[in-house]
């Protein structure tokens, strides 16, 4: 079994059914499985045609598009081991990812990529072939070993006869145990890791969710999310094939809520703030909206917050409200799906990072089944999920089928599984650190399992968990998860352990924060100096406050109050190296990048003056410099233990 | 002062430039009694990207109303593909494969963008009135194959995620990319660009150079431009026409007029003593 015998199945059993879309020049482009079947043995000649060996790596650089996808497929089909990348990868690390895994062949997708490996391929010491899809800006360049996508698709139709035996017998070849894929990790420390993942890997993995949420050949996604990540690569790819549903791909990124509209969905996935960015925007334009329009919309959220979420989960609901419930559904949660493009929507998953419980319940009030999932590319996503009526904003759901879980003493969440990854590429030491003889996989989380609903909740990163001066518990995710919920706060980062109390840095959300500034005629000219607006600051103040008294209430994690923040004057970014690509923040990198600031944190002063070296999207350097003030927060006495009797 | 011969010649990237397309023939252009040009005399060649610079006030943009045919010159000839263009109306002159943008933008604002480019494609419909509005046959088949030109223009210079926006709802920078649309949209000949990265930040500079390039290089398309920021000019023409008060003081490459005294002195001013 292996995802090119899938793709064979599939043009068998569902031949003229639809299995990609691409909107283009304005219309939507379809490929049915059969001709999907087609595109691929000819791009898969076309690459032997080449001179691709088996065991070759074949890396993929672009945003969803089929192209890619049969590119993957037919690398596979030919024996090679396909390695999507990130697209807004630096130069640096993709040269990093492209000489480490070997890359002999690159696909991408236009000039700009062709240009940044070009500018690369001197450190890249086996790279031989480019393969472009957009040929525009790209005719006078050298053609020796640049070559168009559709060309190398005639050469292998026209060399048919004679390759057809071969790509057979390589097909034929694969096998459960060989490797189908390789998705390098953003790394939220060090270097980027190659993970290896088998056909088993990826067919039982996608078999099983496609299973746990009953997905057939009729459901529809939206490709949309980074192809250097394993969920694009198991949804739009394993669970694709396995199923035999479409995959539609959106014309460019910035049409992505329109397509999402046209085509609209059944299964979609999303990371929290791709839902969070949503009802930011609903929120704002009902704000503007007229005063009739606002009322009703109040007043169908005020009753779907009450009942929706479990009329979605089939709890009993009066009959009163069910009826109030369906007319509120005609004028307003219907329209306002039908608006994100979620009508359709039968099966959503957030993950990545915690959602906030307002915009997750907000989702679920309006009758769409949005969920949570807890995974990681070492287990080809899928670790825990949420079944359908037992759904929670604070938990990650139940084991995953065929996944075993266990908790270490100090916390540490490790699992086994079909999914879990064969090894590190060339890095066996990782590989031992990470996953032991009996296939027990680390995931660096620090959790526990709820012992009434048997749900997974997650506190933090393992390595993240510290301790305070006074042996308190330090976990920093817990408390800027809480900051993070409310719109205006972007990001957060609190520092503390081993100190005797704890420091934040706050970004704030410039599309929410700049909209209520207009609202209230406070007048700016740039990001950092709306940062540093006193009235801001208040806010902040006020949400910091709220919080610090939310988890005092948390006998165990009291001590993580905030003390004192401070509003950074620049978004961390993952051009500046402080994020991962997936939008995680590298703490140690901000720590050291802004000492200075934590520094004037702790030794109470009012404010500080610094100078940040920033990056922009054509790699040049620049540097800001800022006054930035710190604030006081009120911090609550720490809760003393309960009474065990109350 | 060019030693090009007549049959074109091949730029430093490999581009290959043809014969002289247009040329203008001693044109003075007079407002009563002020003379905005005075006996200007350039060409345009086939497939090259035409730049006219000069200080604010320069007549810049009367030259380039009179080859949009705008403005009718008092004196001189303008010559289009071999021949002496007659007197013509701006329709006509349209009509005749030359294409342009407005330096303060001229697009419909209550209409999206889609609407805006498809009224470039209306030199290519032939059906009448009456056929269009009842929309069978011929009609609607010319509709599908304008739609379809339209859309490569807005794949091309990437306005898909806006393309049912209202114009009027579009910041500046946009809208100076719908306009440039819309004047592709024609399938001209030369494309006349009026200040294409006037009031521009440098992000959206370096985008409109792209797509000017880009346009050239694609479509082969003649492109003649205005513009005032000098390193842009620079950077993107194969030949610049240096004016200063209605006078031409230089033409030639870029290198050639960077080092020419008389610009230089237009340009950096001269001191008196």
């Amino acid at each position: 079994m292996s995802v090119p015998a899938l793709l064979q199945r599939n043009s068998e059993k569902f031949g003229s059914k639809a299995a990609y879309r691409e909107k283009e020049f304005g219309i939507w482009q379809q490929w049915s499985w059969a001709e999907t079947e087609k595109e691929i043995e000819a791009l898969a000649l076309g690459f032997i045609n080449l001179g691709v060996n088996e065991g070759d790596f074949i890396a993929i650089i672009g945003r969803n598009r089929p192209y890619f996808y049969w590119a993957m497929v037919a690398a596979q089909a030919a024996g090679a081991i396909p390695v999507p990348l990130y697209q807004d990868a630096s130069a640096e690390e993709m040269a990093f990812v492209l000489d480490h895994c070997g890359a002999r062949y690159v696909v991408c997708e236009d000039q700009e990529q062709v240009d940044k490996v070009i500018d690369i391929q001197d450190d890249l010491h086996q790279f031989e072939h480019m393969i472009y899809i957009d040929p525009r800006g790209l005719r006078k360049y050298d053609h020796h070993a640049l070559h168009r996508f559709v060309d190398i698709q005639e050469q292998g139709r026209a060399a048919y006869y004679e390759l057809i035996e071969d790509l057979k017998e390589r097909r034929e070849k694969l096998t459960y145990d060989s490797t189908c894929v390789m998705l390098y990790t953003s790394g939220t420390t060090g270097k980027p890791k190659g993970v290896v993942l088998s056909n088993r890997n990826i067919v039982e993995s996608a078999k099983n969710a496609s299973t746990f949420d009953k997905l057939t050949e009729k459901d529809e996604i939206l490709a949309y999310l980074p192809m250097g990540w394993v969920g694009d690569f198991i949804f739009s790819v394993g669970q694709a094939y396995w199923a035999g549903f479409c995959t539609n791909c959106p014309e460019s990124a910035d049409t992505m809520m329109t397509d999402l509209r046209e085509i609209g969905p059944t299964y979609y996935f999303a990371p929290p703030r791709v839902f969070e960015t949503q009802l930011t925007s609903v929120m704002i334009r009902m704000e503007d909206a007229g005063k009739m329009k606002k009322w009703m919309f109040d007043k169908a959220m005020g009753l779907a917050k009450r009942v929706g979420p479990a009329i979605l989960d089939g709890k009993p609901v009066g009959l009163v409200d069910r009826l109030k419930y369906k007319l509120g559904d005609l004028f307003i949660y219907g329209p306002l799906k039908n608006t994100l493009g979620f009508s359709r929507v039968r099966v959503g998953y957030t993950a990545g990072e915690a959602i906030g419980p307002e915009i997750f319940e907000f989702y679920r009030s309006l009758g769409i089944n949005l969920k949570q999932l807890y995974g990681q590319t070492e287990a080809t996503v899928f670790i825990t999920v949420q079944p359908d009526g037992e759904v929670r904003a604070d938990t990650v759901g139940i084991p995953a089928p065929d996944v075993e879980i266990k908790i270490e003493d100090n916390g540490e969440i490790f699992y086994r599984s079909p999914g879990t990854f064969v090894e590190y590429y060339k890095n066996p030491e990782s590989t031992a650190s990470t996953k032991d003889p009996e296939g027990w996989v680390a995931t660096g989380d620090a959790g526990f399992f709820e012992t009434d609903s048997g749900h997974l909740r997650i506190i933090d990163r393992a390595k993240d968990v510290g301790k305070m001066e006074s042996g308190a518990m330090f976990a920093p995710k817990f408390v800027e998860n809480k900051l993070k919920f409310y719109p205006d706060i972007l990001e957060a980062v609190l520092f503390g352990n081993g100190k005797d109390k704890c420091m934040a840095f706050i970004n704030i959300d410039l599309t929410a924060v700049g909209n209520w500034a207009e609202r209230n005629n406070i007048a700016y000219s740039s990001y950092q100096e709306l940062a540093q607006h006193p009235r801001v600051l208040d806010t902040i103040q006020s949400h910091v406050e709220v919080v610090n008294e939310s988890v005092a209430q948390d006998a165990m994690l009291s001590g993580c109050q905030v003390h004192r923040f401070v509003i950074l004057h620049k978004e961390l970014d993952a051009d500046d190296g402080e994020m991962t690509r997936t939008r995680k923040v590298r703490r140690v990198i901000v720590e050291d990048k802004f000492s200075d600031i934590i520094d004037a944190l702790y030794d109470g002063s009012s404010e500080v003056s610094t100078v940040t070296e920033v990056t922009y999207e054509d790699g040049r350097k620049g540097s800001i410099s800022a006054t930035l003030q710190i604030r006081d927060a009120k911090v609550q006495p720490a809760q003393t233990q309960k009474v065990a009797a109350e | 002062m060019n030693d090009m011969s007549s049959e074109g010649y091949v730029t430093e990237d490999g581009r290959k430039i043809g014969g002289t397309l247009m040329e203008m023939k001693n044109i003075t252009l007079r407002f009563g009694g002020v003379k905005a040009i005075t006996d200007i005399s350039f060409d345009i060649r086939e497939g090259e990207i035409r730049a006219i610079i000069g200080p604010n006030g320069a007549g810049k943009s009367s030259m380039l109303n009179v080859i949009s045919g705008f403005y009718v010159p008092q004196e001189g000839e303008v010559w289009y593909k071999g021949a002496r263009r007659p007197q013509m109306r701006p329709y006509e002159v349209a009509q005749q494969g030359i294409a342009r943008t407005f330096q303060n933008i001229a697009l419909f604002e209550g209409m999206t963008v889609l609407d805006n480019v498809m009224t470039g494609r209306l030199n290519h419909m032939k059906t009448g009135l009456l056929s269009q509005a009842i929309w069978k046959g011929k009609a609607e088949a010319e509709e599908v194959a304008n739609r379809e030109k339209v859309e490569k223009v807005i794949d091309f210079l990437e306005i898909q995620a806006i393309r049912k926006t209202p114009v009027g709802r579009l910041p500046y920078g946009l809208k100076k990319r719908v306009e440039l649309a819309r004047a592709l949209a024609a399938e001209p000949s030369i494309l006349l660009l009026d200040e294409p990265m006037a009031g521009m930040n440098v992000e959206e500079k370096e985008d409109m150079s792209r797509f000017i390039l880009d346009v050239n290089d694609e479509f082969g398309t003649t492109i003649c431009l205005i513009e005032h920021d000098m390193g842009v000019v620079m950077d993107l023409s194969d030949r610049v026409v240096v004016m200063d008060y209605g006078k031409k003081i230089g033409d030639g490459t870029p290198d050639e007029v960077r080092s020419n005294q008389a610009v230089i002195d237009a340009y950096l001013g001269v001191s008196h003593d």
